[in-house]
């Protein structure tokens, strides 16, 4: 019953914060609709029994990511107004027919049975649990996770070392200038 | 009534539709790397919701690799866009329509 409760009262914030994500002209409503919905997701994990994982949820995705995210937006800064042209025609309405679509076609596959029947066996996702698991049978994908974090660090740095040199004539004395800076 | 496993299934089938939707209606790369973002927690919701039906943790844990493999494109991708804004300063992925220097 308590779980009827909590999904009664987070699906619709996380559906209304899917759509105001997509809706929204600001980048930074949709900035916080993905939140609100991220946040609804942990919650879920939590009513799954995910505990660790809905902690890794608001800790990651909640806090770091959108914090990333909220950084970028802030740095290009907020230019709504290069939304509203659409250069191809008929994007929109194709664009909401393909999603309807791909949702219908997902529902009709889920119609037949979602998950098969189970053994029933409570599942407890503490630390200790999810750990067993992850450095028992899991630990070589692990350890390759940890080389692409890696990997991603270094191509960031290399990314972020990345300066523009001449892009064109009339800005040549600009970037000789940034060339010597650098 | 009880919550069953195909509710969550529902409900993250209707998230990843709007991710995709979403991909699909907004020129702005923010917002597309948001929406992938979305996607990939329905994804996750579905793994946690079928390994509680089966009785299993590795759901769980492959929840646990989404979100590295998650942070590290996050990180890559906002890198690029970035590097994208200095050159064009502009976010439009429309923008972006030619591929040189």
């Amino acid at each position: 019953m308590g779980e009827l409760v909590v999904f009664v009262i987070f699906a619709p914030l996380a559906l209304v914060g899917a759509l105001t994500m997509v809706a929204a002209r600001n980048p930074v409503h949709s900035a916080m609709g993905l939140l609100m919905t991220l946040f609804s997701v942990a919650v879920f994990y939590v009513s799954n029994n995910g505990h660790f994982i809905a902690a890794v949820q608001v800790i990651v995705y909640a806090g770091a990511i959108m914090t990333l995210f909220l950084f970028v937006i802030m740095l290009i800064g907020v230019d709504s107004a290069q939304d509203n042209q659409e250069v191809l025609p008929n994007q929109r309405p194709i664009a909401v027919a393909l999603g309807l679509a791909l949702l219908g076609l997902v529902l009709a596959a889920g119609s037949q049975g979602w998950v098969p029947r189970g053994t029933g066996s409570p599942v407890n996702g503490t630390i200790e649990n999810v750990s067993d698991e992850l450095f028992g049978a899991w630990i070589l994908p692990f350890e390759v996770t940890s080389l692409l974090l890696i990997i991603a660090s270094v191509g960031t740095i290399a990314l972020a070392q990345f300066r523009p040199r001449a892009i064109a004539g009339d800005e040549a004395d600009e970037s000789a200038v940034d060339g010597e800076l650098v | 009534m009880s919550v069953t496993p195909g509710w969550y299934m529902i409900l993250a089938a209707v998230l990843f539709a709007i991710g995709a939707s979403g991909i699909l209606l907004r020129r702005n790369a923010l917002v597309m790397f948001m929406s992938i973002e979305l996607m990939l927690n329905a994804v996750n919701l579905t793994f946690v919701a079928a390994g509680r039906q089966l009785g299993t943790l590795e759901g769980q844990v492959s929840v646990v690799f989404v979100m590295v493999v998650a942070a590290a494109e996050v990180v890559v991708g906002l890198a690029i866009i970035v590097a994208v804004f200095r050159k064009r300063a502009t976010a439009s992925v429309d923008e972006l329509s030619e591929l040189r220097g």
